[in-house]
């Protein structure tokens, strides 16, 4: 059974289809691709999925622990259900720590009441614990524990990236949804970025979506590939049929496909 | 684990020292009742600007509405002590918990504004529940309330002061706290974290509320009058000014504000043409120079090297 599947999805704002009549359908564990021009509707769509803005018709619905429609979804019940997300201009918390920003992310997971942390009662103590221990051990398998202490702003490009997405991991989601994770990246830290986001699918279990530009990046891990333009899903299948399909070329990839 | 109890220990026993010190000086007529009053004063400014700085300065949350749950919080301690003849602490737990009601009530609607939009519906709620004790025959109209027994004395002013800063001190350093400050620092991020960012706004505005409430109490039953005046929209200033002048966000500094301006305005009473204007300056400087605040977002920390974020629990 597919872990998403969106019917018939459209977001109108005003007069402006942003997203129109996309029906599409995930299977657990893919790497899953959404390209498209700038303003084709690719991060309206991720915010219809996770719950930022409610479709105009259409639905939405996730089969994870239990099953999950568009009219469950609030972005702050989302993580709940199983499903982080990461967004395209960074949003750390700049002011916090690095490992604070990593401990937000648990908070889902977290049980004790104001009362007992008011009164510091063991429960208090075993969970901060436990978290603590969980959030260190994250912070090593993303190669950032000896920045543990430094503020999230003050942190180098890259490791802002890795971070949101240890942050993101933190809520434990079946689900990942990366909005353009490769942004601003050099060849180099793109190379890096790639075998991240294989590893992880692999450790924590995920299936995956993401948005984003980097041709080597979507071609190299993405097992199915969804193109968006104009708000409407033009053409949808693996990297090589995609590379190849008349649609695309012509609305976005140009004579760059011939080339990949 | 032992680390922390010797810290402990040096808290409890600075606290103590700091009470009988008072107590002692006062005992002996050095501390006359000017005197007395002005620490009274700076106790309730302590307890107020400790409760704002938890929803403007943790959770960002601009609010101009602080000097009204102040209000509601003095009448109600008055009507219970004055006409009811209730014991003190009894009038301010109802009166903290009838401030922190009306938090509630009001949070519910105006915290889904941002910003400027918050400020003014804070603002605008200050000025309904002055125009409201204005116009109420019972608790005295613009007359004022008279005759409120004097309850409050060095040691409850002590009491509350220890019990706010324990309180906001343990919420932010909990899960909740992080969970406060991670909507001040991003809130759409905060959401997709997971965290209900209305139910805390809501939650510190009901803890914060709670506080000014006592605040208010603790005056009313200090200076035997209250007027719906001295609740106004300067005394929320007043309160804001502190906290900035403290550091948005820290706890330490919310405290070092509230003892530094009211000693400043304590040293300037003898000058009284000049006593706004330099008052002025000293806050112009002061947000020029450290626009962030005395202590910034740090806390002033006995035992430890540097100053390390607030909410860092590593340091366990």
């Amino acid at each position: 059974m597919s872990v998403l599947a969106v019917n018939s999805l459209s977001k109108n704002f005003g007069g402006i289809k942003a997203v129109s009549d996309v029906s599409l359908s995930l299977e657990k564990g893919e790497i899953v691709g959404i390209i498209g021009p700038n303003g084709a509707g690719k991060t309206t769509f991720f915010n219809l999925l996770t719950g930022i803005y409610t479709p105009t018709s259409g639905e939405i619905v996730y089969n994870l622990e239990k099953q999950v429609t568009n009219k469950d979804l609030k972005p702050h019940k989302t993580t709940h259900y199983g499903i982080a997300r990461t967004f395209q201009n960074i949003r750390l918390f700049q002011n916090m720590t690095v490992l604070d920003n990593v401990l937000i992310g648990f908070h889902n997971g977290l049980k004790y009441g104001v009362v007992s942390a008011l009164f510091r009662l063991p429960s208090y103590h075993r969970t901060e614990e436990n978290t603590y221990k969980e959030a260190i051990n994250l912070l090593r398998k993303f190669n950032l524990f000896d920045k543990k202490e430094e503020l999230a702003k003050n942190l180098p490009y890259g490791d802002q990236r890795r971070l949101e997405i240890a942050r993101a991991l933190a809520a434990k989601p079946k689900i990942l949804l990366l909005d353009e994770p490769a942004a601003g990246m050099n060849p180099k830290e793109t190379k890096e970025l790639t075998d991240l986001i294989n590893w992880i699918r692999g450790a924590f279990d995920l299936t995956i979506i993401l948005i984003e530009h980097d041709m080597s990046l979507v071609m190299n891990i993405c097992e199915k590939i969804f193109v968006f333009d104009y708000g409407y899903l033009v053409a949808h299948g693996n990297p090589e049929e995609i590379q190849s399909n008349e649609k695309v070329i012509k609305a976005y990839l140009g004579e760059e496909a011939k080339e990949c | 684990m032992k680390k922390i109890d010797k810290k402990n220990i040096t808290i409890i026993l600075a606290l103590i020292l700091v009470y009988t010190l008072v107590k002692v000086l006062t005992k002996m007529e050095i501390i006359d009742s000017y005197l007395q009053l002005n620490i009274v004063l700076i106790g309730i400014n302590i307890i107020l600007a400790v409760s704002l700085n938890l929803i403007t300065g943790f959770t960002g949350q601009f609010s101009l509405g602080h000097a009204a749950f102040m209000s509601i919080g003095a009448y109600t301690s008055a009507i219970l002590t004055a006409k009811l003849n209730q014991p003190f602490i009894l009038s301010l737990l109802i009166s903290g918990s009838i401030a922190s009601l009306s938090g509630i009530l009001i949070g519910i609607p105006t915290l889904r504004l941002k910003g400027d939009y918050l400020a003014i519906a804070t603002l605008g709620f200050g000025e309904i529940i002055r125009v409201l004790a204005l116009n109420t025959d019972y608790i005295g109209g613009a007359i004022g309330f008279n005759d409120i027994p004097q309850y409050t004395n060095w040691t409850w002013i002590f009491l509350m002061v220890v019990c706010t800063v324990l309180v906001v001190n343990r919420f932010i350093n909990s899960y909740h706290g992080r969970a406060c400050i991670s909507i001040r620092e991003d809130e759409i991020a905060a959401e997709a974290m997971g965290i209900n960012t209305t139910y805390y706004k809501v939650m510190v505005f009901a803890i914060g509320a709670f506080f000014a409430g006592i605040a208010g109490a603790l005056y009313a039953n200090y200076f035997y009058f209250i007027k719906p005046d001295s609740f106004g929209f300067m005394k929320s200033i007043d309160i804001l000014v502190i906290v900035v002048f403290g550091g948005m966000g820290s706890i330490s500094g919310s405290i070092v504000g509230a003892i530094v301006l009211s000693m400043i305005s304590l040293f300037l009473q003898s000058i009284p043409e000049l006593r706004m204007v330099i008052y002025s300056v000293i806050l112009f400087i002061i947000m020029v120079y450290r626009p962030t605040g005395l202590l910034g977002k740090g806390e002033f920390k006995i035992s430890k090297k540097g100053a390390k974020l607030n909410v860092s629990i590593s340091s366990k």
